[in-house]
């Protein structure tokens, strides 16, 4: 019975924190309010009540030396989870992550690692503007040295974030914040989920659709619309970013011919141009192939839904790429179109944003 | 105070000094291609602090950090062979001159980006905490690096949770060639910053000797291991040469000439050699036979870097992350 267990992505990261500090002694969380009554977004809630405050530590507003003082805990072998609770604020700390964290291995000749896992929220909707909703996984994913994962279910953020805690690495944990409320069954143990590993959510013969983040479970909506339209999708979710599992989309690709990248953030230099470039580099016989991508529209993301509701593909316009990558017209049922929403992830979401 | 500590901190200086100088002469060989920040005139901080640590303490540095791997016990022959690319340096040569490192000795790390090592070892500071060790982290750094946002940060930090470090700031007024002036309000004082935070500092001009910068640094660790509260030195000091480099570049007259007449005046080395030869505590001949063995020892270093083999290709991949 355990094993169907069904907990949301909140849930999944709270348990993995959790019982990966009960295991290792030296794991710290630390992050502004990680012990406040919300515990950033439920994912930290209640921990306080098993670990000392100097293991849920709650740190000064000032994230680039915080980054320092991880960095300087993993050489003491102690391994740190720091966790923002948007993208927008890691960017103060550019220096370290960039310059010291990814480097630091490498420049000590291989004699110092620097294990830390650093949490970033990506925003959405209900006004967040444009410092608190993009989709920065490309700055990081451009570093050698820096491992980058962005999972989009409760079972895979749980495995890939025991895994990236346990790494001897930096590793960049990207959650989108309309994850945090996706169910999904989760199997109560220790499990990991190997980064660099991507997965087939659905398996399909008419058109690949290679996503990641919260964009999977878009394209999870749309394939129910092209599977009534008897249309086989197969959806494959990145999950790590870097390394880059080529392998399976790849595989994918020949078989079906139809691609479409679906980007979580802006598609210029980005996660979807690097899968584009790849597909490009690996093809043969090209003319048979039809691929196209969508993404987030190349501006800052606007804080009025009158602006911010064409800044994201959504599924009317994906659909659109999709029946002219498969030539054919697909019908969509009233109820989804009811269903949909620009800047809510559903009817229940009311924050905290 | 014995005299062998007096003199062992002459020649220490005076090691460092014909390192530095060693590698400005054969810079010029064009065999250690990669930047040099040389400590030629700014020995004393280095000696003096170093000399009051163990191996277990540690220290972080930045890009001028030769002086403070020496004087803390780095491997010279690791060093030189770090300058010259081979793969027997600290860093196999991937770090080169601003990223000096040796585990053994207690240097945990050296970088070129400005202050960024000030956070980096407050954070050594707060996992010796947490493990309950008792070894002090000292982090040195520059005038510059008080500019930047994590100077004040890890000053903050270090206090709010009464870590301790040893916060060691060298000023020799510039940072490349500009001026405090162009930088800093003339009002602007860090010991009055730290102190606002919490933490309490000193200030050491530069005609100091490393005599007594020795002394008021032994009582400051002191100070600092009977209370567990972080601490500040400010050192004045001044940069013989080119900010980076093998040359002097006082020709391109940013410095003025009575600035320089200062500095040179009061080199450590030439006030401290006066002390001790004028107290009698060391004699010039002495001072030969020690310049003797000291050059010995360089030639060796030279020459293992020069016979050591450059990292193969293959390197270029390894370390980019950890298994």
């Amino acid at each position: 019975m355990t094993s169907k267990r069904v907990i949301n992505f909140s849930e999944a990261i709270n348990e993995a924190l959790k019982i990966s500090m009960l295991k290792d002694k030296n794991i710290l969380l630390i992050g502004l309010g990680v012990n406040d009554p919300k515990g950033i977004f439920g994912t930290t809630i209640g921990l306080e009540k098993f670990f000392p405050s100097s293991r849920i530590f709650d740190m000064p507003t000032a994230e680039n030396s915080m980054t320092g003082l991880a960095i300087g805990l993993a050489i003491t072998g102690k391994r740190s989870v720091l966790v923002h609770q948007r993208v927008e604020f890691s960017l103060l700390s550019m220096d370290q992550i960039i310059n010291q964290a990814a480097k630091w291995f490498y420049m000590s000749g291989g004699k110092q690692n620097i294990p830390i896992v650093i949490r970033l929220i990506i925003g959405r909707g209900w006004g967040q503007g444009p410092q608190h909703s993009q989709s920065l996984e490309t700055l990081f994913s451009h570093i050698p040295g820096l491992k980058v994962v962005s999972p989009s279910d409760p079972y895979s953020a749980k495995g890939l974030l025991i895994s990236s805690i346990e790494d001897n690495n930096p590793v960049i944990f990207f959650e989108h914040r309309w994850c945090h409320s996706v169910k999904g069954i989760v199997p109560k143990n220790y499990y990991k989920i190997p980064i660099g590993k991507s997965r087939y959510v659905t398996r399909g013969k008419h058109i690949t659709i290679i996503t990641f983040s919260y964009m999977v479970i878009e394209a999870i909506k749309i394939s129910k619309i092209l599977k009534y339209n008897n249309i086989q999708a197969e959806i494959v979710d990145l999950q790590s970013l870097r390394p880059l599992d080529k392998e399976k989309f790849l595989s994918s690709a020949k078989k079906t011919k139809r691609i479409l990248v679906i980007d979580n953030g802006w598609m210029q230099y980005g996660i979807s141009s690097e899968i584009l470039a790849v597909i490009s580099e690996n093809l043969k016989n090209k003319k048979d192939y039809k691929i196209d991508r969508i993404g987030v529209l190349e501006t800052p993301i606007p804080s009025t839904i009158a602006l911010a509701k064409f800044s994201y593909p959504n599924q009317f316009n994906i659909i659109k790429k999709i029946e002219k990558l498969i030539n054919k017209k697909i019908k969509i049922k009233e109820i989804y179109k009811s269903k949909f929403k620009q800047d809510q992830l559903d009817q229940d979401f009311i924050g905290p944003f | 105070m014995n005299n062998n500590l007096r003199k062992k901190l002459f020649l220490q200086m005076l090691r460092i000094r014909s390192i530095e100088e060693t590698i400005a002469k054969k810079y010029s060989e064009w065999k250690m291609r990669c930047p040099v920040h040389l400590s030629i005139g700014q020995e004393t901080a280095a000696v003096a602090i170093c000399q009051n640590l163990t191996s277990k303490d540690k220290i972080f540095t930045a890009h001028r950090s030769h002086a403070h791997y020496l004087a803390k016990g780095g491997n010279l022959k690791s060093m030189i062979a770090e300058l010259y690319g081979k793969k027997t340096g600290c860093a196999k040569g991937k770090g080169g001159s601003m990223h000096l490192i040796d585990f053994e000795a207690g240097i945990l790390g050296a970088v070129p980006i400005v202050g960024s090592t000030i956070p980096i070892g407050t954070g050594v500071a707060w996992g010796e905490k947490l493990k309950k060790s008792k070894n002090l982290v000292v982090i040195f750094f520059g005038d510059g690096a008080t500019e930047e946002g994590v100077f004040q940060e890890s000053l903050d930090f270090a206090s709010l949770h009464n870590l301790a470090i040893l916060f060691v700031c060298e000023n020799n007024d510039y940072s490349v060639y500009s001026h405090l002036e162009s930088r800093q309000h003339k009002s602007r004082n860090i010991l009055k910053i730290a102190d606002a935070i919490g933490i309490k500092g000193l200030h050491i001009s530069k005609k100091a000797n490393v005599l007594e910068v020795y002394n008021k640094i032994k009582l400051t660790i002191k100070k600092i291991k009977k209370t567990n509260r972080p601490f500040l030195v400010l050192i004045d000091n001044f940069r013989h040469l080119e900010h980076c480099g093998p040359n002097n570049d006082d020709n391109l007259n940013y410095r003025s000439k009575k600035y320089i007449q200062f500095g040179l005046t009061n080199c450590p080395i030439k006030i401290y050699k006066k002390f001790l030869t004028n107290n009698k505590i060391i004699s010039n001949i002495e001072i030969i036979k020690f310049q003797k063995l000291i050059d010995k020892e360089i030639n060796s270093a030279f020459l293992f870097a020069e016979h050591s083999s450059y990292p193969v290709k293959k390197e270029l991949f390894n370390n980019i992350y950890d298994k």
